[in-house]
């Protein structure tokens, strides 16, 4: 590492903080990420379940989306305070890539902050509204969460796509963002693929996780009518998203093999420009540089980069690039690992999707066999890894660039020697935080299985002291 | 154009100090309530008041964040950099209070309850003094220009910003107690109407003083933002002067709701008074708000964000105020209480 500048006083407790402020970066975006598809995609699910209740009379239905909802409060809730830490984040990990790109990168994230607010305000009325409103206006209400968590989406991906695809800017000879066309800088051309690819991924992560926990309770016994929907409703969501997920992350990897070779050489594991390159599952580039190891599918790669010309299709290697402007050895083989995991995870997952969208074609019934609910309970832990996995790819082949071109993570970085003391104190918090909300998820579920009926004290947003005589009656009336 | 964006900015800055600082000051009052038996009643009325809008207050934090970093970028890269310890306790406080905020009323035992009560209060005593810290070094000209570092202990380890740090912690007690009154009275509890009557006269006759003793210190510590004061923003020091002991006199003659009205405009007229003093710099005296700003159609793209928030927003936060009025009628029960900063906040 080269040696940077540290600020006077600190020289006590400095260290390069470039890889300190890359982990804690990494750690609080892999952190703040497992929420962010149960607030996209979670409303949606919610309204199924009211509409469902509204509709049908359906009181199970009805029960279902009163608890998500107070869930959802719950996760929201700590999904924004990890997200106003990534805001911080931002000034106080990369204050120089702020400080020369803010003009350009700030854009999509103001257009973001309307959504944020729309998003807190309405699942604020969503949540007080139940005994308040009529069925179809409350319904109603819980719409523009749905549509913020979607703009939301593209908004703040719309900034990460930049990152890997700079447009919309103009330079002064010294380096300084002198024009912006804001229209370049959000449609930038990486961001319909990636966009559509974390959209997609938002359901399906968020549709396989809730699932998940109803799988579980089914096998554990709980087998209703309550159950039944819990299960279905997010997992047929999920079902649906991931063949559509499997065509947006093609046409995502082909975009990337003709816009970023670097990134592409990693994960395919192409160390020299090649036609006819093998898939390799598995398998590394040793200090040499060489693929060691690792299943070779001869072909394959060169094909599915471009089926019109074959195998005949040449794939840029690393060696086409100085070595200082590609990912290293070790970021390589991360890429490379990271990328199987997505597809191998995201195949599992499209097979057993397939598995119940048959049976459901020839029965009108999902699956009964224990072997089904065991995978399904497994779904949500996967879908999870294979989206982190994703991000990976995404960011660690990017490297050595945090503005692909243009500006380099080191350069990017604080000069602040103190970073690590922030680092650990982060994942200390997160790894309570993380404990604690699972733990209050788990004794919502358990007041909820003893009181059978609605809830209104545990939501961050709910109505606060039900009085001894309240709560008695609002059993009286859900009993 | 550039000058409009500093009004953005300046508008959610003074919306969260007069919105989101109170919620902090909600959390002082928890800190100091004593123990269990005796704090419970006041708890309950600040769990009960922070309510649902906690959430969208915070979202202005991140809405001026967002401003200060895509319009002002070299401003904020100077910033991170210098202030880097008091952010980072900030960014660190305002998790834990969130997160505590939100499970405290998750069904634990009391000693869990607890814990989670500690933690809201402290924190909600840490954040705002943090950031009044790196309000008191910005104003004091001790952020240098040009995305460097200043220093990283003594920008905010100073009179000015101890003085900002006080203040922000002082100030957002005497708006959360003044709200808390309101609160109180809807819920017809004549013990903690009088409980936060005495505790909002007490906070604002230490506010006052504190801010008098700042502008003391101003003169040696922060000469430029002095002169300010003293010149071109002495109409706002005065009107917040004014309003300040107008809703003192209202405290004591009981009568609340212009009190409450008069203490937010004692807030934000005191943060008007620090921009127009520290005009035309966005870091005294080092940088110019012309200078920081970024180019053309980024400040346009800000300024249309800003605006279709206004048409947006302000209905759903109508909204939202008008179903917290209709659950006020007592068929719908009183476990329905809105929250009063909800409405507070339309024009």
């Amino acid at each position: 590492m080269t040696a940077l500048p540290l600020p006077p006083g600190g020289s006590m407790l400095a260290v390069d903080p470039v890889p300190w402020a890359r982990g804690q970066m990494a750690f609080t975006l892999a952190s703040h990420i497992i929420l962010v598809p149960l607030g996209v995609s979670w409303a949606c699910m919610t309204l199924v379940a009211n509409w469902r209740a509204i509709r049908r009379g359906d009181d199970d239905a009805l029960l279902l989306a009163q608890r998500w909802s107070k869930y959802m409060a719950v996760t929201f809730a700590v999904g924004a305070v990890t997200g106003t830490v990534l805001t911080f984040e931002f000034g106080l990990l990369w204050p120089r890539f702020m400080g020369t790109w803010g003009a350009a990168f700030g854009i999509p994230f103001s257009v973001e902050g309307l959504f944020f607010f729309l998003e807190a305000i309405f699942i604020a009325i969503y949540i007080y509204g139940w005994k308040r409103l009529r069925p179809w206006p409350h319904f109603w209400t819980g719409v523009p969460i749905v549509v913020a968590g979607i703009g939301g989406t593209l908004s703040v991906v719309a900034a990460n796509a930049w990152m890997n695809e700079p447009a919309g800017f103009t330079l002064n000879k010294a380096g300084e963002v002198v024009d912006v066309d804001p229209l370049k800088v959000i449609f930038n051309d990486a961001w319909p693929y990636e966009a559509s690819h974390m959209l997609v991924a938002a359901y399906l992560v968020g549709g396989f996780m809730i699932a998940s926990v109803y799988a579980v309770a089914m096998l554990r016994g709980r087998r209703g009518h309550y159950h039944r929907l819990g299960f279905l409703i997010p997992f047929t969501i999920a079902a649906i998203a991931t063949p559509v997920q499997m065509v947006v992350g093609d046409t995502l990897a082909r975009w990337v093999y003709a816009n970023e070779p670097t990134k592409f050489a990693a994960i395919e594991l192409v160390p020299e420009s090649d036609s006819d390159v093998p898939e390799t599952l598995l398998g590394r580039l040793d200090s040499e540089g060489q693929v060691s190891g690792g299943i070779a599918i001869p072909g394959l790669a060169s094909w599915l980069s471009d089926p019109s010309t074959g195998t005949s299709t040449v794939i840029q290697g690393l060696d086409s690039f100085p070595a200082d402007e590609r990912p290293t050895t070790a970021e390589v083989n991360t890429v490379h690992l990271a990328w199987d995991v997505m597809v191998g995870l995201g195949t599992l997952l499209f097979l057993l999707s397939v598995w119940y969208g048959l049976t459901w074609i020839v029965r009108r019934d999902m699956p009964r066999s224990k072997l089904f609910l065991r995978a399904a309970s497994g779904a949500g832990v996967a879908a999870v890894l294979a989206m982190e996995a994703g991000w990976t790819v995404t960011e660690v082949g990017r490297q050595p660039w945090i503005v692909r071109g243009h500006m380099r993570v080191e350069d990017a970085a604080t000069t602040n020697g103190g970073v690590w003391v922030m680092f650990i104190a982060v994942v200390a918090i997160y790894l309570a935080l993380a404990t604690t909300v699972v733990l209050v998820l788990r004794t919502m579920s358990r007041r909820f299985r003893q009181q059978d009926g609605l809830v209104d004290t545990d939501s961050p947003y709910g109505p606060r002291e039900v009085s001894a005589e309240r709560a008695q009656e609002a059993e009286h009336i859900s009993g | 154009m550039d000058d409009a964006v500093a009004v953005v900015l300046f508008v959610a800055v003074t919306t969260y100090a007069v919105f989101g600082g109170a919620d902090f000051g909600a959390g002082f009052w928890d800190l100091v309530a004593g123990g269990a038996a005796r704090g419970a009643a006041p708890r309950a009325l600040v769990d009960h008041a922070i309510g649902p809008v906690w959430e969208a207050n915070h979202v202005w934090l991140i809405f001026a964040l967002v401003v200060l970093w895509t319009a002002f970028p070299e401003a904020f890269a100077s910033i991170t950099l210098t202030a880097f310890v008091p952010l980072m306790l900030v960014a660190l406080g305002i998790v834990l209070r969130g997160a505590s905020f939100a499970f405290r009323k998750s069904l634990f035992r009391t000693s869990q309850r607890r814990a989670f009560g500690a933690i809201f209060a402290f924190s909600s005593v840490l954040v705002p003094y943090g950031m009044g810290a790196v309000a008191g070094a910005i104003a004091s000209g001790r952020v240098p220009a040009g995305g460097e570092a200043g220093d990283p202990w003594s920008s905010w380890i100073n009179p000015t910003s101890v003085v900002g740090g006080v203040l922000a912690v002082t100030v957002g007690a005497y708006l959360a107690a003044v709200y808390l009154i309101s609160d109180a009275r809807r819920l017809a509890d004549d013990a903690m109407v009088d409980y936060f009557r005495r505790r909002a006269i007490a906070a604002a006759i230490i506010a006052g003083p504190v801010a008098l003793l700042g502008i003391v210190v101003l003169r040696s510590d922060a000469r430029y933002l002095f002169d300010g004061l003293a010149s071109r923003a002495l109409p706002l020091v005065l009107l917040s002067s004014l309003c300040g002991i107008g809703s003192l006199v209202l405290l004591l003659r009981r009568s609340p709701r212009g009190a409450r009205l008069l203490a937010m405009g004692a807030v934000a007229s005191i943060i008007w008074a620090w921009g127009v003093a520290q005009w035309p710099y966005i870091l005294p005296t080092s940088l110019e708000v012309a200078a920081a700003a970024a180019p053309q159609a980024t400040l346009i793209t800000v300024l249309v964000v800003f605006g279709v928030a206004t048409v947006v927003i302000l209905p759903s936060l109508g909204l939202l105020y008008f179903l917290d009025q209709r659950s006020l009628l007592p068929a719908e029960g009183l476990d329905a209480l809105p929250p009063s900063r909800g409405s507070a906040s339309l024009p």
